[in-house]
């Protein structure tokens, strides 16, 4: 039967359900990865961010929820601007090597 | 769950409902979708409990609809729920009893709007003597008919001839209560049992034997939310919600839904259908649907009506497995006839929700 | 003849200015409601940041005012002023003249079931902190399941709220909730700890070296988004709602114990006293000092003092150093400085 409209799915992102395992396998390697307070200096500074949408505080995010993050890491220039200016001193460079690392 | 926890919050939540004398306002909408269900109101509370119910044929919309769909400004609604209370005035009565749950929710919020702003009531009055040369008093008491049927909830278990228990089993039946929206979660202190915890219909299933099911989504709205469902490209968020629902309370295995909202039982009901259609899922047990009643198409069960003189042949779920687990005898073939046996004719039957 | 000096409260503001007073040669008289002393911190389990037990902050505060007199399970039925004083009526019948009055009457933890939606008193694993501390304590409390999978606490409750009639922040919550949420974790190390809260205040000595060591250590996780509504599951597991608002979704989580931080409000012993005193109240409920920037031990009536959460919310040491400086303030007032 075609009624003209579909049944919305909910957008509640289920944390029983979700899959952080990849944002603890990175944490376990990168311990500092847990200290972010989202203060968004890294996106504020990052080359790449204003073009691209990558940011270092979404993709950390964004692991804690189980989503998907492999668009914005691609995008990644690797200056590492924002290990510079994390007041939290986390290495987000190689942050962002072992998240590519692990991710497969 | 701590039951007394629970029971401490409903006794913080009684509301004054004087025992007589009710002036009775009617739904714009209810019955075209559950007919009976207000007259059965009537009967019940003349009839049955032998109360004051007065009703007037001069009432009109309270423009709740219009006013929550953004369709009017708020001093047109205040002006005609203004006119409905001079008509009350007039009668001769205090209480005010509407049967629709957006109508007490805009009475509630005019009166607290009126408490707090007594220039805009006065200008109210003005603009209602210019319109119609009318004069009003507030109601001293505004209850929702389901508050009614709630205080005399225990007057109907006396008399009842059926109780929501399992015929068979002898177990209590599991009933999930839905309350509509604008019931108390604007004003908590208005609703009986409060806005979290309502307890208004939860006390007549344990008036009436049987047992409430609290389910995770039991505060969600129904889906119906005025602008969700009139605007046809929402839909899919309207009947999202009431997926949520349904999705939420069939572990409990549920044997029957009552609401005390215009819109919900609607909804609750025909998404059902909608559901099915869509997605081949179904809530009840063997394919049926969980059958949606008003709390007086269950009043008047309990009370040994006849199903189909309650109307609920025009259900869109089949409501025979309720029936049948409550031991009430139906005849089959006369569910599609109506008044003096006129035949209402069969409606093509779904593809996946079962009915009859 | 000592010189007395009436204490409203015994709680660990009204035991150290006792302490003061009677090492500066007074008489110090405490008057408390409940059986012991101590007050809410008696109750407590450890102290942040270094974790010391509670019960040996009261018990070093107890020992220092073994020479004062302590009138405990005892109120204050009414107080009159007198021409160069006070004249205090205890319920026990006895009556005290003197010419300084310290109330050091404290707060009450905010009444959790207030907050309906998250289902205190309703649900069977919602607690509230103090609830929590005496668990940790060692009473037994079967709303604590044995082997937790899942916990949560949830920051501001009854706290930062206008709905709740309290618009202060309980200064105190944020650090308790990473405290228990680490003492938590190292009972079930395996359990997944969540904190929701709308800002993380951190603000005291060594306060910020518990978050990081939270995240760091324990993998606390941290949601920024207050909690909307808690129902109970089919199998008695909580559903708990919010906005996690750097997602800018909304989320749910199945949990198996949920703690709420109750906020500290003024307490109804202490609005009594103002009454009966002619002290003012200050906008967020509590009594009013003379001043909040500078006179924060002073009252706007003569030889009346405070000390301690009955003028807003404060920490332990806080409230110790109001204690000492309360005590001095009298000291001053009665020499006549």
């Amino acid at each position: 039967m075609d009624f003209g409209f579909g049944i919305n799915r909910s957008s509640t992102i289920d944390l029983t359900k979700t899959d952080n395992g990849l944002f603890r396998r990175v944490c376990s390697e990168e311990p500092g990865a847990r200290t972010c307070m989202a203060c968004g200096s890294c996106s504020a500074t990052c080359m790449a961010s204003d073009l691209s949408g990558m940011s270092i505080r979404k993709v950390l995010l964004a692991m804690q929820r189980g989503q998907d993050i492999r668009h914005m890491l691609s995008k990644c220039m690797l200056c590492g601007k924002c290990t510079m200016v994390c007041p939290r001193g986390i290495n987000t460079r190689r942050l962002v090597l072992t998240i590519c690392r692990l991710y497969d | 769950m701590i039951y007394e926890g629970k029971k401490k919050i409903w006794s913080d939540y009684q509301k004054e409902i004087p025992d007589d004398h009710w002036y009775y306002v009617r739904s714009c909408i209810r019955q075209n979708f559950f007919p009976a269900s207000e007259r059965m109101f009537t009967e019940i509370t003349r009839g049955v409990l032998g109360r004051d119910i007065y009703e007037t044929p001069h009432h009109t919309t309270c423009g709740g609809i219009a006013y929550h769909c953004d369709t009017i400004p708020q001093e047109t609604a205040m002006t005609i729920v203004a006119r409905q209370f001079a008509l009350m005035t007039e009668a001769g009565y205090e209480n005010y009893a509407p049967s629709c749950i957006t109508s007490f929710g805009n009475y509630a919020e005019i009166l607290e709007t009126w408490r707090e702003y007594p220039e805009l009531e006065a200008k109210i009055r003005e603009d209602l003597w210019k319109a119609c040369r009318r004069e009003f008093k507030k109601p001293k008491c505004l209850a929702h008919s389901s508050d009614l049927i709630y205080h005399w909830r225990d007057e109907i278990a006396a008399k009842a001839r059926f109780r929501l228990v399992d015929r068979e089993t002898g177990d209590a039946l599991r009933i999930v209560e839905h309350i509509g929206c604008h019931y108390a979660k604007m004003f908590p202190s208005k609703g009986v049992g409060g806005a979290e915890y309502p307890y208004v219909l939860a006390g007549m299933i344990e008036s009436w034997g049987g047992q409430v099911v609290d389910y995770p989504e039991r505060r969600h709205c129904c889906g119906y939310g005025f602008r969700q469902y009139h605007v046809k490209a929402n839909r899919g968020y309207c009947v999202g919600n009431t997926v949520k629902k349904f999705e939420s309370m069939e572990p409990y295995h549920p044997d029957a839904i009552i609401t005390n909202c215009p819109g919900c039982p609607y909804f609750l009901d025909r998404w059902q259908y909608v559901m099915a259609e869509q997605t081949g899922r179904t809530y009840g047990s063997d394919g049926f649907g969980i059958p949606v009643l008003t709390y007086e198409e269950l009043a008047g069960l309990v009370l040994g009506y006849d199903p189909w003189d309650l109307g609920l042949q025009l259900h869109q779920v089949a409501v025979e497995p309720l029936l049948d687990k409550m031991g009430i005898k139906y005849d089959p073939q006369a569910k599609y006839l109506g008044v003096d046996r006129e035949n209402l004719m069969r409606p093509q039957l779904p593809e996946h929700l079962k009915c009859f | 003849m000592k010189e007395n000096v009436v204490i409203i409260g015994g709680g660990i503001a009204g035991m150290e200015a006792a302490g003061q007073l009677l090492s500066l040669g007074y008489n110090p008289i405490i008057v408390e409601q409940q059986d012991h002393l101590g007050g809410h911190v008696a109750q407590w389990h450890r102290l942040f940041p270094d974790m010391i037990p509670a019960q040996e902050l009261v018990q070093k505060l107890g020992e220092s005012i073994a020479e004062a007199n302590v009138f405990l399970e005892t109120r204050v039925n009414f107080v009159n002023r007198l021409s160069d004083g006070w004249n205090v009526m205890l319920s026990n019948g006895i009556n005290i003249v003197c010419r300084a009055i310290l109330v050091a009457s404290g707060f009450t933890l905010f009444d959790a079931s207030r907050k309906e939606e998250y289902g205190y008193g309703v649900y069977d694993h919602v607690i509230t902190n103090a609830d929590l501390e005496a668990w940790l304590n060692g009473s037994a409390d079967r709303r604590v399941p044995f082997r937790p999978e899942s916990m949560g606490f949830v920051h501001c409750v009854g706290s930062r709220d206008m709905k709740a009639g309290n618009t202060q922040c309980s200064k105190v919550c944020c650090t308790t909730a990473i405290k228990q949420a680490i003492e938590m974790k190292e009972r079930f190390p395996d359990s997944n700890v969540y904190c929701f809260y709308m800002d993380l205040r951190l603000f005291g000595k060594k306060y910020e070296d518990f978050y990081i060591n939270a995240q760091k250590q324990w993998g606390v996780q941290f949601i920024r988004g207050r909690v909307s509504e808690v129902s109970e599951t089919m199998e008695g597991r909580l559903q708990v709602k919010a906005e996690d608002t750097l997602s800018g979704r909304p989320v749910k989580v199945q949990l198996d114990l949920l703690v709420l931080m109750s906020g500290m409000v003024c307490n109804e012993h202490s609005s009594r006293m103002a009454g009966m005193m002619g002290l003012d109240i200050d906008s967020d409920g509590f009594i009013r000092s003379r001043d909040n920037e500078y006179h924060i031990v002073e009252s706007n009536r003569p030889g009346v003092f405070y000390a301690g959460t009955c003028t807003g919310t404060k920490t332990v040491p806080e409230t110790v150093c109001e204690a000492r400086s309360a005590a001095l303030a009298i000291h001053n007032y009665l020499k006549g400085r």
